[in-house]
C-alpha cells in the first residue's frame, strides 16, 4: 500500500532522485574500496607499489567515501524527501537543492582526488584539508537553510518526530565540523590544528564521537522514524516514547567521546566522565530500537513477504546489538582488552553495515518505485537475495573481527613470568590472518548485494511508465519545467 | 562563580528540563495530539488525491492560457 506510484507534483523530487542515485554509487565505491583494503591486509601485495593505492592512503577514503558520500547522499535524499512530505509543502529553495547536490558531490570528489594523494589533516573521519573543509561548512549550511526553512512553510501544525532527529543531526554536525577543523593553514594543501595535545585528541574525539551519534545514528532514526512506519503501513508503536527517545538521545550523546582516549593523557576524570555516559546512552538507544521494532507489533508476518520490511527491522537488530556492545566496550577495563584491536572494526561495521547501510538500502527500495513513478521495484526477488547476501555478509564480517579482535587483545597482554611479552606482534597479526580473509569473503557479499541493488534500480528506472491518468500528466509537466 | 557552581546549576536545569518532557509525553491531555501526530506520514495521502484533482485542473487551465499566448 505504501508503494503507490503517486509522484505529487508540488514536491522537489529532482533533488532527491539525485541524491538517491548517488547513494547506490558512492555505495558501491566505498564498499569496494574497503574490499580492496580488506584483501591488503591479508594479501600486501595488492597495492601493486603503487603509493596512491597503499593502505594508508585508501583508508581515509573508505571511510570518508562509504560515511560522508554513501551515508551523506542518503541522508540528504531522504531528509529532502521527509521533510516535505511530512510538512506537505515543496522545499523551502529548489537552487539550494540543487546547491547542495552539486556542492556535496564537489566535496567528495576533491576527497577522491586529495586523499589517494596523501594530502590529509590526519584528523580521523575529518581528513580533508582546509579548504574542502570550508567548502564542506558552506554546502552544509545552505542544506540547514533549506531544512528549516521547509519547516518554517509547513503545511501542517505539528513537526513529525522524524524531522526533530534529522533537524539535530543537520545542527551538531555543523557545530561539530566547524568547531573540529579550525585550523592554521600553511600553505594552499597544509594546515595545522587550532588545538594543541590532550585538548586536541578531546576535541577529535567529541567530534568523531559524534559523527556517529548525529550523523550516523540521530539522521539515520530519523530514516527510521518515517520509513519503518510508512513500510509497515502503520504508525509508529509509541509517539511519546520518540519524544522521550530525542531528547533523551541529543542529551547524552554528545558527552561520549572520551572514551576513544581511555588510558591517554587526558585527565583520568574526563574518561571516566565519558565512561558513564556511554553506559547510559543504552537505554535511550534500546527505547529507540524498541520502538522501532514494536511497530510491527501484530504485523509480523509482513516480514515474511516484504524484505523491503526485513531490511529495515534487520537494520534495528543490528542497531540494538551495537549500541549494546558500545557502552560495554566503554567500559575502562573492557576497553583495556578491546581497544586498538579489530573488536572495534568489527564494532563499527556492525554499526556501519548492519545498521546504516541496512536501513539505507532499505529506505531506498522504498523511495526508487515512488520517485520514478513504479508501482513497485522490478524485482522483489532481487531484494531478498540482496538481503541475505548483505545479511550473511554483515555476520562474517562482524564475527571474523570479534574473533580476531579478542585473540589480539589477549596475545598483546600476554607476559611471561619474568614481565616479558610472551608473543611479538608479528605472531598476532599471523594469527589474525585467517579472519581477514574471512572478513574479505563478507565484504564481497555486500559488495555483490549492493551490485545487485544497482542493476534492480536501473530496470525500475528503465521501466516504461505505468499510465495512470492525471500522475502522467503532472509528471509530463513537471519533467517539461 | 565558580565553574563548579555553574556546572551544577546546569546540570540541575538539565534534569528538570528532562522530567518536564517526560511529564509533557506522557501527560494523558496530549494522548490524542500524538496519536495524531504519529498518523501524519499516512495523512498525506489522502491529502494528495484531493490536490491531485485540483491540480489537475489548474494544470488544464495553465495549458489553455499558454496555448491562448502562442497564438
Amino acid at each position: 500500500m505504501s508503494q503507490t506510484s503517486q509522484v505529487h507534483p508540488d514536491y522537489n523530487y529532482k533533488v532527491v532522485r539525485q541524491f538517491t542515485i548517488m547513494t547506490v554509487v558512492w555505495g558501491i565505491v566505498g564498499m569496494t574500496i574497503g574490499v580492496l583494503l580488506a584483501a591488503q591486509l591479508f594479501a600486501p601485495a595488492l597495492n601493486f607499489d603503487i603509493p596512491y593505492l597503499t593502505y594508508s592512503r585508501l583508508r581515509p577514503l573508505h571511510t570518508n567515501s562509504v560515511i560522508f558520500a554513501f551515508g551523506g547522499c542518503a541522508l540528504f535524499a531522504t531528509s529532502y524527501y521527509i521533510v516535505q512530505r511530512t510538512c506537505q509543502t515543496r522545499l523551502f529553495s529548489d537552487k539550494l537543492a540543487a546547491f547542495t547536490f552539486w556542492g556535496w558531490q564537489a566535496v567528495i570528489v576533491s576527497a577522491v582526488i586529495t586523499l589517494p594523494l596523501g594530502l590529509t589533516s590526519s584528523k580521523e573521519y575529518a581528513e580533508l584539508e582546509w579548504p574542502i573543509d570550508i567548502l564542506l561548512a558552506i554546502v552544509w549550511i545552505a542544506y540547514c537553510i533549506n531544512f528549516f526553512g521547509t519547516l518554517v512553510i509547513r503545511k501542517t501544525s505539528h513537526i513529525y518526530v522524524a524531522n526533530w532527529f534529522l533537524g539535530a543531526f543537520m545542527l551538531t554536525v555543523a557545530v561539530l565540523h566547524i568547531g573540529n577543523s579550525m585550523a592554521v593553514p600553511v600553505s594552499m594543501f597544509k594546515s595545522y590544528s587550532l588545538y594543541a595535545g590532550a585538548v586536541d585528541a578531546m576535541m577529535q574525539w567529541w567530534y568523531g564521537h559524534n559523527a556517529v551519534g548525529f550523523f550516523l545514528t540521530a539522521g539515520f532514526l530519523g530514516m527510521m522514524y518515517y520509513f519503518v512506519p510508512k513500510q509497515a503501513g502503520r504508525p509508529v508503536y509509541s509517539y511519546r516514547l520518540s519524544i522521550v527517545h530525542f531528547w533523551a538521545l541529543i542529551s547524552l550523546y554528545i558527552w561520549a567521546g572520551p572514551h576513544h582516549l581511555h588510558y591517554t593523557a587526558l585527565p583520568d576524570w574526563t574518561q571516566s566522565l565519558g565512561m558513564v555516559m556511554s553506559i547510559i546512552l543504552f537505554v535511550p538507544s534500546w527505547g529507540g530500537m524498541i520502538n522501532g521494532i514494536m511497530t510491527l507489533s501484530g504485523a509480523w508476518h509482513k516480514l515474511r513477504t516484504d524484505p523491503i520490511l526485513r531490511f529495515l527491522i534487520v537494520s534495528l537488530s543490528f542497531y540494538g546489538m551495537s549500541t549494546f556492545e558500545g557502552p560495554m566496550m566503554a567500559i575502562k577495563t573492557v576497553n583495556a582488552l578491546s581497544h586498538y584491536t579489530d573488536w572495534t572494526i568489527g564494532h563499527v561495521h556492525s554499526g556501519a553495515l548492519g545498521w546504516v547501510a541496512m536501513i539505507t538500502i532499505g529506505s531506498v527500495y522504498h523511495l526508487v518505485p515512488i520517485l520514478y513513478g513504479q508501482p513497485k521495484m522490478y524485482s522483489t526477488k532481487l531484494i531478498n537475495v540482496h538481503f541475505w547476501l548483505a545479511t550473511i555478509g554483515v555476520v562474517l564480517y562482524i564475527v571474523a573481527m570479534w574473533m580476531s579482535g579478542v585473540l589480539q587483545g589477549m596475545m598483546w597482554r600476554a607476559v611471561n613470568s619474568d614481565g616479558t611479552l610472551t608473543y611479538s606482534f608479528v605472531e598476532s597479526l599471523e594469527a589474525s590472518k585467517p579472519f581477514y580473509v574471512v572478513r574479505f569473503i563478507g565484504g564481497l557479499f555486500v559488495v555483490t548485494g549492493m551490485l545487485i541493488m544497482a542493476y534492480n534500480c536501473y530496470k525500475t528506472i528503465a521501466a516504461p511508465k505505468v499510465q495512470e491518468d492525471t500522475i502522467d500528466a503532472s509528471l509530463a509537466i513537471g519533467g517539461a519545467k | 562563580m565558580d565553574q563548579g557552581i555553574i556546572g551544577s546549576i546546569y546540570t540541575v536545569i538539565v534534569f528538570v528540563a528532562f522530567i518536564g518532557a517526560i511529564w509533557w509525553a506522557f501527560n494523558s491531555r496530549n494522548k490524542d495530539k500524538f496519536d495524531d501526530a504519529a498518523n501524519i506520514i499516512f495523512e498525506e495521502e489522502k491529502q494528495e488525491k484531493q490536490e491531485k484533482q485540483e491540480k489537475q485542473e489548474k494544470q488544464d487551465n495553465n495549458q489553455s492560457s499558454k496555448k491562448d499566448q502562442e497564438s
